[in-house]
């Protein structure tokens, strides 16, 4: 069963189409790679999943309702996290102050007025949020500057704080870039860890092979807009189309 | 009809200073990247540079006058400037009478070794600093240049008049077939405005026309690339400040006659500037000078007293009125980028 | 205690027993002696330093906790004390219902004026702020003068209707009070040389400034302080958190505007008589300076900051040529008028000269202002205390890494 449906979804920036007619379909439960060369599209599709952007045709549907012109915290409050190409956290809070405002977030809604109650009184978000940063191993460092970690930590801590939703779907915008091999492979495992011990569906824009290779049970491949072919792994590796459009490139810069 | 091209024209003057005020504030934010919160002091000692100017050319000495008795019979003491020693009374009386055109090569070095040496002594060091830092402090310098004015020169207006030739007021409504006296309007403001004209278009035609300029805009426009290219960005900025303080400082010194310079009047512009900066789209040149016209001649029209017997006080809140409804409507200003000062 | 822990109750009493105690301690010196006009502690400039000790605590939870730096809080202290004033003059000169309905109409105004402005950010929003207050500002010196009595300002006079209070004599001066105790009531303890003035409208004000510094301490520690924090480091994430900024940030600066509203409405109280330049854009201006002076985002910072500022504010402008005379007596003339001559611009008149050197300064040196200047003073002694006795660890610290 598809959990986010993309059905003939258009862009266009003045002059240039970004999106011609994109039609995508997640499965529940799945790990997606959405691949493609520079300029193919991926970001302005993701960003017409989290609500940044308004696409001019089309629909996108999460677990059977549109997520069009919804706002991102509302879109969020669906079921979907996204996790940025560079962390987003918030740097000038400590590690654990990061960790439980997505456990507000998930438990009180997008506004509560709680002006007066005490942090340290609420004993089940204090609890989830040491819980989590336990899980990550950043626990040791939950009174540091968020700001101050390195940035494979900021990468963990950004999945934890999205995790701590108990999202349907996760989102993830070239998690690795500009990481070290070491730290790619980390976070492989990591995200392979979170898919074996949770129901959640994961969808990933990726340049990086490998990792889309290691992780992904279905790929599709955008191109200039459109997508060129969806399928298995294996049969994206040996698809002429593919090779031709984009493998090829890589392969032999590679 | 006469009465809107009155108004028209009595907004040009308060427009025209807007507009230069708001142009060095827009070039320094766009180059710079810093919020220039002490820039309306600047124009306020560009009109005190006017008063020294003034003052220096009547510099005198005391000469006993034979030809002239007090009531006691005894000759009296005259005070003779040494421009009369040097050229002669009429010539003397007549460089005097012209002290304010003329302060403008004074006032261009001063205003730039004061823009340099804010550059080089405060604001350089404020580039990477968050812009509430950088609203602060050049507010907090701003306090103490328009206090050390005040110290100097007192904290009533000096009346600092106009050469005499342009002492009268020009009919306009002659010219075009109206009434006479009509539209009556004083030669010193259509002065004022064309000067105004010719240094925005002098600042226009140095960013388009020479390779300085160039590498301005291009900084403007992407500061980052500029810097990676291996352009020397240190030095073009101070010459920037420089240039953007000469700008405010002959706003100035041209408006000396139209409003007496005092200590406080670079806040009073400053204000209204900042709103004129943001109506325009902060980092927008044209957009700078559009909407200080724009704002002023609005000012002018709101004060007509057709207007005011409809919506009374609306001269007094029409600038900041049109500036909400503009940032409600236009985000981003009349010509703003997206992007600019938005974190 | 209180829901405080034990270090923010530790500066909650701190703070407390400093207002309880400031006619004792802003009066060290005897009277009649030549440090004299350094005493504070009077009625009028007490008052001053906790009312706008209100105001910037107020202020700091808007800029200090969500970083958007507003140019129009003035506005809403303005609007505060003439709701105040007409609480005085159709209602009762009782204090309390004026105090209140300030509070609540600075609420509702800032409420109004929040939620447009609210709709930009950055300088945008600044810009926004202060183009509300200088309306204001315009507005109550020119069209709206029956409301606001224009340039003459608004006091009570006996000739007010006062539903509550019934009509008074001709010629009696209205006077606020609480229930009766006059607010220009206290009595003065003559103690040696010293004398102390205990005024009803100063404690009145102080313990308002101590429930607000309270108030504002649950705040910074609450959910909903962490979420302000959250907006000023990353709103982005905030949204993509699946929270959403707009009603927390509006709810700082409704609540920022009460405090604004309720130290206009307290200092009517104090001294009733309300005037169009309290909304002007400077005032705006120097309530955030206290902030930043203080150290914005800090709990102590703002008070701090306004009493400096207020303090200093009074008693250097008080300085004139006679008082340096006086000063400097001791010196050769020379020196002595040399010496005047130098102080001479800063004091007294100069009095903004100083201020806006001082404002540079902490911008430039201290961007923490004044609790991040006590912050490193206390580290340098402690690490001269911790040197002391930690010769041998450092010693068995710097042969670890090798040991590794």
């Amino acid at each position: 069963m598809a959990i986010l449906e993309v059905k003939n979804v258009g862009k266009r920036f003045g002059g240039l189409q970004a999106l011609g007619d994109v039609n995508l379909s997640v499965a529940e439960n799945s790990v997606h790679a959405i691949i493609g060369p520079n300029g193919a599209g991926k970001s302005t599709l993701l960003n017409c999943l989290v609500g940044k952007l308004i696409p001019d045709t089309g629909s996108v549907m999460f677990d059977g309702q549109s997520v069009l012109g919804r706002k991102p915290y509302e879109i969020n409050q669906m079921g979907i996290s996204r996790v940025f190409q560079t962390p987003e956290i918030f740097g000038d809070l400590s590690v654990m102050e990061n960790m439980m405002i997505p456990c507000f977030a998930k438990r009180d809604g997008a506004f509560r007025m709680h002006a007066l109650e005490s942090i340290s009184n609420e004993r089940d978000i204090v609890g989830k949020a040491e819980h989590m940063l336990e899980e990550m191993k950043l626990i040791d460092k939950r009174n540091m500057h968020a700001a101050a970690m390195s940035r494979g930590d900021k990468r963990r801590l950004e999945i934890a704080m999205c995790l701590a939703q108990d999202p349907r779907l996760l989102l993830l915008d070239e998690p690795t870039a500009g990481m070290a091999r070491a730290d790619t492979n980390n976070t492989i495992d990591l995200l392979k860890q979170i898919k074996e011990e949770r129901d959640i569906t994961i969808a990933i824009i990726e340049h990086d092979m490998h990792v889309v290779f290691s992780l992904a049970e279905r790929i599709t491949v955008l191109a200039q807009g459109t997508p060129l072919v969806e399928d298995t792994p294996d049969n994206i590796k040996g698809h002429p189309k593919v090779r031709e459009a984009y493998l090829g490139e890589t392969q032999d810069a590679a | 009809m006469d009465a809107i091209l009155l108004q028209i024209l009595n907004g040009l003057d308060k427009g025209s200073a807007y507009a230069l005020i708001a142009l060095g504030l827009t070039l320094i934010f766009g180059t710079l990247g810093v919020v220039n919160f002490a820039h309306g002091a600047l124009f306020m000692i560009g009109a005190f540079c006017a008063v020294t100017f003034s003052k220096m050319l009547s510099f005198s000495h005391v000469v006993i006058d034979e030809t002239q008795k007090d009531f006691l019979g005894n000759p009296l003491k005259v005070d003779v400037p040494y421009l009369y020693d040097w050229f002669g009374q009429a010539t003397g009386d007549a460089i005097i009478d012209w002290a304010v055109p003329l302060s403008i090569i004074f006032t261009i070095p001063v205003m730039i070794a004061i823009g340099f040496i804010m550059e080089r002594g405060l604001i350089k060091h404020f580039y990477k600093r968050p812009h509430a830092d950088q609203i602060l402090v050049t507010f907090g310098l701003a306090i103490v240049l328009q206090e050390v004015i005040k110290y100097f020169y007192g904290a009533n207006p000096i009346p600092t008049p106009a050469p005499a030739a342009f002492a009268g007021s020009f009919d306009f409504g002659a010219l075009l077939g109206f009434d006479p006296n009509t539209i009556i309007y004083p030669y010193w403001r259509l002065v004022y405005f064309a000067f105004a004209a010719v240094i925005i278009g002098a600042v226009f035609a140095f960013l388009q026309f020479t390779t300085f300029g160039m590498v301005v805009r291009a900084g403007m426009a992407d500061r980052e690339t500029v810097g990676l290219l291996g352009i020397n960005i240190d030095k073009r900025f101070t010459i920037m400040f420089g240039i953007a303080a000469a700008v405010a400082g002959l706003a100035g010194v041209m408006y000396a006659p139209i409003n007496s310079p005092n200590y406080h009047m670079g806040m009073d512009f400053l204000v209204l500037s900042f709103v004129v900066v943001v109506v325009g789209g902060m980092g927008s040149l044209p957009g700078a000078v559009l909407a200080g016209f724009l704002l002023g001649v609005l000012e002018s029209f709101a004060s007509m007293a057709v207007v005011l017997e409809f919506i009374p006080g609306i001269n007094q809140i029409i600038i900041y009125l049109v500036a909400i409804i503009i940032l409600l409507t236009r985000p981003r200003g009349l010509m703003g980028r997206a992007g600019v000062m938005e974190d | 205690m209180f829901g405080l822990n034990k270090k923010d109750f530790g500066l909650m009493v701190i703070v407390a027993i400093l207002a309880l105690a400031a006619p004792f301690i802003l009066n060290p010196f005897p009277e009649g002696s030549a440090m004299a006009q350094f005493n504070a502690g009077y009625p009028d400039l007490m008052q001053r330093l906790v009312i706008f000790g209100i105001f910037a605590i107020g202020f700091n939870i808007l800029f200090g906790l969500t970083g958007y730096l507003s140019f129009g809080h003035a506005a809403f202290l303005g609007v505060g004390s003439y709701a105040a004033i007409w609480m005085m003059k159709l209602l009762t000169l009782n204090v309390i219902p004026a105090i209140i309905v300030s509070v609540i109409i600075a609420g509702l105004f800032s409420l109004l004026v929040g939620w447009i402005s609210l709709r930009r950010s950055g300088i945008y929003f600044s810009i926004l702020t202060l183009a509300f207050a200088q309306m204001s500002y315009a507005l109550a010196y020119s069209v709206l003068t029956p409301i606001t009595g224009g340039e003459t300002g608004l006091q009570p006079k006996y000739t007010d209707p006062r539903i509550l209070d019934g009509a008074l004599e001709e010629g009696q001066t209205p006077r606020a009070n609480l229930f009766g105790l006059d607010m220009n009531q206290g009595f003065e303890l003559s103690l040696g040389g010293w004398v102390f003035t205990f005024n009803a409208g100063y404690y009145l004000a102080a313990v308002v400034m101590l429930i607000a510094f309270y108030l504002s301490i649950r705040i910074f520690r609450s959910p909903f302080g962490m979420m302000l924090r959250a907006v000023k480091s990353n709103q982005q994430r905030l949204n993509y958190t699946g929270l959403n900024s707009k009603p927390y940030t509006l709810a700082a600066f409704v609540i920022s505007g009460m405090y604004a509203g309720l130290a206009g409405g307290l200092l009517v109280a104090m001294d009733t008589q309300v005037g169009a330049e309290r909304m002007f854009w400077t005032a705006s201006g120097e309530v955030v300076l206290m902030t930043i002076l203080g150290g914005a985002g800090t709990l102590i910072g703002p008070v701090l900051g306004a009493g400096f500022i207020k303090y200093m504010e009074n008693i250097v402008s008080k300085i004139n040529k006679s008082v340096l005379e006086q000063w400097f007596a001791f010196m050769p003339d020379g020196i002595e008028d040399l010496l005047i001559t130098l102080v001479y611009p800063f004091v007294g008149k100069g009095w903004h000269l100083t201020l806006g050197l001082l404002f540079m300064l902490v911008v430039i040196f201290l961007p923490g202002g004044l609790v991040e200047g006590g912050q490193r003073i206390g580290r340098v002694f402690r690490r001269r205390d911790a040197n002391a006795d930690s010769v041998e660890s450092d010693a068995a610290e710097q042969r670890k890494p090798a040991a590794e």
